[in-house]
């Protein structure tokens, strides 16, 4: 009995292994769906508490942007377009104090961003996407200007514990205002 | 001639090696492996989502919890109301969100709440949702978009 048992080849057949892979490998092929997701990052304001005021604003560096329930813009009081709204933050976050209505410096300049309720989230994210926009363009070109290469680029050689300038200089302030507040002033 | 063929294909070996093929094979599974999302939850409500510019990347999908929203999808293509889903069940009464969230974010404190909602929703239920999201204090949001362009 032992002197049989030794004789034959104490072998696992792998032959198979690969087909056993190879199923396997086509299963997660056929539930694989590589995402491209994209999105638009935001912060939502903490619970209003009764007891502590508001923070004051001047209202030189608040640019309010209201969007009604058929999509009309309307920034600072004027009528505007979609595609113009890009410009007007542009000009509203790096005013650096020059013109009077617009803001003091990039660190105190907010967007504030209000729509009417029956507004279609799609135009919403349209409104949104050139605000974000706008602050990318600065971004990229004051990248440019100090370090030569765009913000992306900038980002991408930032060690660990460096500090972003960029993003120091310009942050994003997006107010997104409570819709029920009723009259803005 | 022909003589000196015969030698040399004698020489050699004509079988291709396929003793790596698993291992080949392996690595293709381990990389599908790691690279896919089971899709976790049903879709109860239409989300067919707006294009941006703008965007960024869904960094740390782990901390990623997701909040839809749009018109519910009935029988034979037919679409109701608007409504909002959370894991895999639709929220009659939008203050449940608030306690969802609460629990959640005290398992996950950096939890990072997504929108995907559907272009055609109302912004004002969208204000309802983030306003109980407020209550919750989950105040870490974003909006799940297309990128532009590329449809």
């Amino acid at each position: 009995m032992l002197k049989r048992r030794s004789q034959r080849k104490a072998e696992i057949p792998t032959a198979t292994m690969a087909d056993i892979a190879f199923l396997l490998l086509i299963f997660f092929l056929v539930t694989t769906t590589i995402n491209v997701d994209a999105c638009i990052s935001m912060q939502l304001p903490p619970k209003l508490d009764a007891n502590v005021d508001p923070p004051e604003i001047q209202q030189r560096n608040l640019l309010n942007i209201l969007v009604n329930n058929t999509g009309d813009v309307l920034v600072d009081g004027q009528f505007m377009a979609i595609s113009n709204i890009r410009a007007e933050v542009m000009k509203h976050v790096t005013n650096e104090g020059r013109l009077s209505n617009y803001s003091d410096n990039p660190d105190l300049a907010i967007v504030s961003f209000k729509t009417e309720r029956q507004l279609p989230y799609g135009t919403y994210i349209d409104v949104l996407d050139e605000i974000r926009g706008a602050y990318v363009e600065i971004r990229d070109s004051y990248s440019q200007e100090i370090r030569g290469v765009n913000y992306a680029t900038y980002r991408g050689q930032l060690g660990e514990d460096d500090e972003d300038e960029v993003k120091t200089k310009y942050p994003i302030k997006i107010s997104l205002a409570e819709p029920d507040a009723g009259g803005s002033e | 001639m022909s003589a000196h063929f015969k030698k040399k294909s004698a020489k050699t070996s004509q079988a291709i090696p396929t003793a790596s093929l698993p291992d080949i094979i392996f690595m293709l599974l381990i990389f599908f492996m790691v690279t896919t999302v089971m899709r976790e939850t049903e879709l109860l409500v239409r989300t067919s989502l707006p294009a941006a510019e703008a965007v960024e990347k869904i960094e740390e999908k782990r901390l990623v919890s997701y909040i839809y929203v749009g018109p519910e999808m009935l029988e034979g293509n037919r679409y109701g109301e608007d409504s909002v889903q959370i894991d895999d069940a639709i929220v009659d009464d939008l203050f449940e969100i608030r306690n969802i969230m609460y629990r959640k974010i005290l398992e996950e404190p950096r939890m990072i709440i997504s929108f995907r909602v559907d272009k055609e929703v109302e912004t004002g239920l969208l204000y309802d949702v983030q306003g109980e999201l407020r209550e919750a204090e989950t105040l870490r949001i974003n909006y799940s978009t297309m990128r532009e362009g590329g449809s």
